[in-house]
């Protein structure tokens, strides 16, 4: 039935606008719209299909066919699969109409794609680099773009295998451990050119910078990059009137290491232990994501007991990101650590299971292409039981009586950083940001995945969209995820783990998928790309904390310069995640 | 009254001090059973048990967790020993942990026999760049001949990162018995693969001999 609406809702499509046509590439799905129709066809998607959340735009280099591509990936806030669209650009001068005047939320995703790929945004408000400074030669996700050091295309890499021969990174710098700065160069006198650009994007008014007296009240505050409660290396620009916000702008990066790029050199498996390090609290959940991408590619589905230990894992996971998300966000507000130390005790025993289990407390690499790395070791099963039966619920309870009715909490948050559900959509927030908002949207039920379309829990969902009810979701949300855990303890059956003997080397037939979870911080989405080589050839994430920070500003404006650091908090960021 | 001020606040305060009495009230209890909470194995346990109350951090280094058996950290080379005292590597140098390893921080010298130059199944040195290693564990699941395993040792920092920590062979091989004792579920599950693998091997090659026994 589904399927059929789903058919002539497509040939509606298609009649409305002749020109797109279907991706019919083998392995592949969704339109090839031409340029100059595509913001066109994204509003009317959006006003009239009822695609009005767009998850993700990501840019693929396809340099053999000699074309840049741009993919757009939209969901109905209501539910149901998703559409995916594309256009199409020559790679030379890769020129695509902004979607920011119909999806704000594509604001920082198409910076990101300029930045790393070197498509450029028309009618972009803000178009510069976002994950690397201005002033950075070449766009490193193009396929012809070497770094320096560079070994291969593709691990495993001839230097190691057969024949290996130790050398260090440090020992092929030509420069060594010399860290002397050159001839004439005097760090005290140095001032970044690229600053200027990081201040346009507030709107700085340029008689500022030179005049000696104010001619207005308006200034401009770096709040980080090293700042206690960004969470990491994070910093945001903010522009005053008098201690109201007017404009906010977040400076990101410092930790980018381009993930995406080590991603298309690693073998498929090499990837797992590397989504570990992109949200570090949750490495279970982003194993997650990322093998259910790779299992769409190749076809394949993990047995029955491995699909309960994952639901298991990435529920526990859930319980621990929402701990600490909560402890932290009480650090910004002032009450320094008990809250957040109340929260890791209880963290500590779930990490303790994640030990066991995979041998690692926080970076978890555990699932495995069509299974999960090794069943519950002895004993570990009774753990959970314990913990989920026993402790938890009792311990949420207690955070609830120590922190919801506290005066002070309720002063601080309730009414601040509001977000609206139109807002929050449009600006393709997820998570608990989006559902705090009024917008009951959660990926295991709108588009469920793995097994979760077994269970009953109820989708969290609150309505003022401020920081108090982004801290009450998370408490909700923890107790649902019991709910789900309990369900699990009661139905997981014995079994393999494993479909098919484990390889190091899969085979990925060609063509893309997107898999997507809902992790504790939102929608986390991996976008893979076959050529059917042992490598990836487009590996793109989703990351739920970069984009949720596209709302910040909205979420900032007209409060308090001291609210911006627990509206940051409540967001819950990781910047593993948000700089890849 | 139910919207007094300050009673949220209060409430809250209740908590942190159930959280603080809950210690000293565990403490007690231990000390009325005559039992030491801290500085005994029988304590950690407790304390790492889901109905544990109150404060129950470890004071490392003087307390340490036991660590899963499953806990990974460095990889480590393992060599039987046979009677005599002579040992062997179980690595036979086939490249699978070199190619499998994430950021490719394994490097193999094969050996070749001094006669004939031909590769012998066994290497010559054995490298990992601890710097660089991850702990994913990707070439202890894969080594095909269960000749590299993840080690539970993790203490192991030095002054000198740019000496010490490229691990040789030397460095790497541990022998058998350690690793049996550091994880003795694994090991007793390969050691029953391996005997079952070599009964059905020596059944087979049992059967072959009668067939061609009785066909002459
Ligand atoms: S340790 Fe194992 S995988 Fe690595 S070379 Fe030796 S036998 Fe092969
Ligand atoms: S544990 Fe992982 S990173 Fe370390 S040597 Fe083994 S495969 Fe490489």
């Amino acid at each position: 039935m589904s399927e059929e609406v789903l058919v002539e809702e497509k040939t509606e499509l298609e009649e409305r606008f002749p020109e797109i046509s279907r991706d019919d590439r083998k392995g592949y799905e969704g339109f090839i719209v031409p340029t100059e129709k595509l913001v066109e066809f994204a509003s009317v998607l959006r006003d009239e299909f009822g695609y009005d959340f767009l998850s993700s735009v990501t840019g693929v280099d396809y340099l053999p066919e000699d074309r840049m591509e741009v993919v757009y990936h939209a969901y109905q806030t209501t539910g149901g699969p998703g559409l995916f669209y594309k256009v199409q650009v020559d790679r030379d001068d890769p020129v695509v109409p902004s979607l920011t005047p119909v999806f704000p939320g594509a604001n920082l995703q198409e910076r990101e794609a300029w930045d790393l790929m070197g498509i450029r945004f028309e009618d972009h408000p803000n178009l510069k680099r976002v994950l690397l400074w201005e002033g950075f030669e070449g766009h490193p996700l193009r396929k012809d773009w070497r770094e320096p050091f560079y070994e291969g295309d593709g691990k495993p890499f001839k230097s190691r295998w057969p024949g290996g021969e130790v050398i260090r990174a440090e020992d092929s710098n030509p420069f060594n451990k010399n860290v002397d700065y050159p001839g004439g160069f005097d760090p005290e006198q140095w001032t970044p050119a690229n600053e200027t650009a990081v201040y346009a994007g507030v709107g700085r008014l340029d008689h500022a910078v030179s005049e000696t007296a104010l001619s207005n009240d308006q200034i401009i505050v770096n709040l980080g990059p090293q700042h206690p409660s960004t969470h990491g290396v994070f910093r945001m620009v903010v522009r005053l009137e008098g201690e109201t916000v007017v404009a906010l702008e977040p400076v990101m990066g410092y930790l980018h290491r381009n993930h995406e790029k080590i991603g298309e050199r690693n073998t498929y498996l090499m990837n797992i232990p590397f989504t570990d390090r992109l949200d570090y609290f949750n490495s279970m959940s982003n194993n997650f994501g990322y093998v259910l991408a790779v299992e769409k590619l190749m076809g394949v589905k993990p047995p029955e007991r491995a699909e309960y230990i994952r639901v298991m894992m990435a529920e526990l996971t859930r319980i621990v990101n929402h701990l600490t998300a909560i402890g932290f966000l009480l650090n910004d507000l002032g009450a320094f650590f008990t809250p957040l130390l109340y929260a890791f005790k209880e963290r500590e025993l779930i990490l303790d299971i994640f030990e066991a289990v995979s041998g690692s407390r926080m970076m978890c690499n555990y699932y495995r292409f069509a299974g999960v790395a090794r069943d519950l070791p002895e004993g570990v099963f009774e753990q959970v039981k314990n913990l989920v039966l026993h402790r938890l619920s009792g311990q949420v309870d207690d955070l609830d009586t120590f922190l919801t009715d506290n005066e002070i909490v309720r002063a601080r948050t309730m009414g601040i950083g509001v977000l609206t559900a139109e807002e929050a959509i449009a600006h393709s927030a997820v998570g608990p940001v989006l559902r705090a908002s009024g917008v009951p949207y959660d990926v295991r039920r709108a588009d469920p995945y793995g097994i979760y379309d077994r269970f009953e829990f109820d989708v969290a969902v609150r309505y003022h969209g401020d920081i108090y009810d982004r801290y009450l979701i998370r408490l909700d949300e923890i107790r649902q995820s019991i709910r789900i855990l309990e369900q699990v303890i009661q139905d997981i059956p014995d079994g393999p783990i494993q479909e098919g003997k484990p390889q190091y080397q899969v085979r990925v037939p060609a063509g893309e998928a997107y898999g997507r979870v809902e992790g504790p911080k939102g929608e986390l989405g991996f976008y893979v790309v076959s050529n059917g080589k042992p490598n990836p050839w487009r590996y793109h994430v989703r990351a739920p904390s970069f984009i949720n920070l596209s709302a910040l500003d909205v979420m900032c404006k007209n409060y308090k310069i001291a609210d911006v650091v627990s509206i940051l908090g409540s967001i819950d960021i990781v910047l593993g995640e948000t700089d890849r | 009254m139910a919207d007094m001020y300050g009673k949220g606040l209060l409430k809250g305060l209740g908590v942190t001090i159930k959280h603080f009495m809950d210690t000293y009230l565990e403490d007690i209890r231990w000390l009325s059973r005559g039992k030491h909470r801290y500085y005994t194995a029988e304590g950690i346990d407790s304390r790492k048990s889901f109905d544990t109350s109150g404060i129950f951090t470890v004071q490392y280094p003087e307390e340490r967790l036991p660590v899963p058996e499953e806990f990974r950290f460095i990889p480590f080379l393992i060599y039987e020993v046979n009677e005599d005292g002579e040992t062997q590597d179980r690595c036979t140098s086939c490249g699978i942990c070199a190619k499998v390893c994430p950021p490719q921080c394994i490097w193999i010298e094969r050996t070749s026999d001094p006669d004939t130059g031909r590769p012998v199944p066994e290497p010559e040195e054995f490298y990992i760049d601890i710097d660089i290693c991850m702990n994913c564990g990707l070439c202890a699941e894969f080594c095909p001949f269960d000749a590299i395993k993840m080690d539970h040792d993790y203490e192991i920092s030095v002054y000198n990162r740019l000496e010490k920590n490229i691990f040789n062979k030397e460095r790497l091989s541990r022998p058998v018995s350690y690793y049996a004792s550091i994880r003795p579920t694994n090991y007793a599950r390969e050691e029953a693969a391996r005997a079952e693998a070599e009964a059905a091997k020596a059944a087979k090659k049992a059967a072959r001999e009668k067939r061609s026994k009785s066909g002459k």
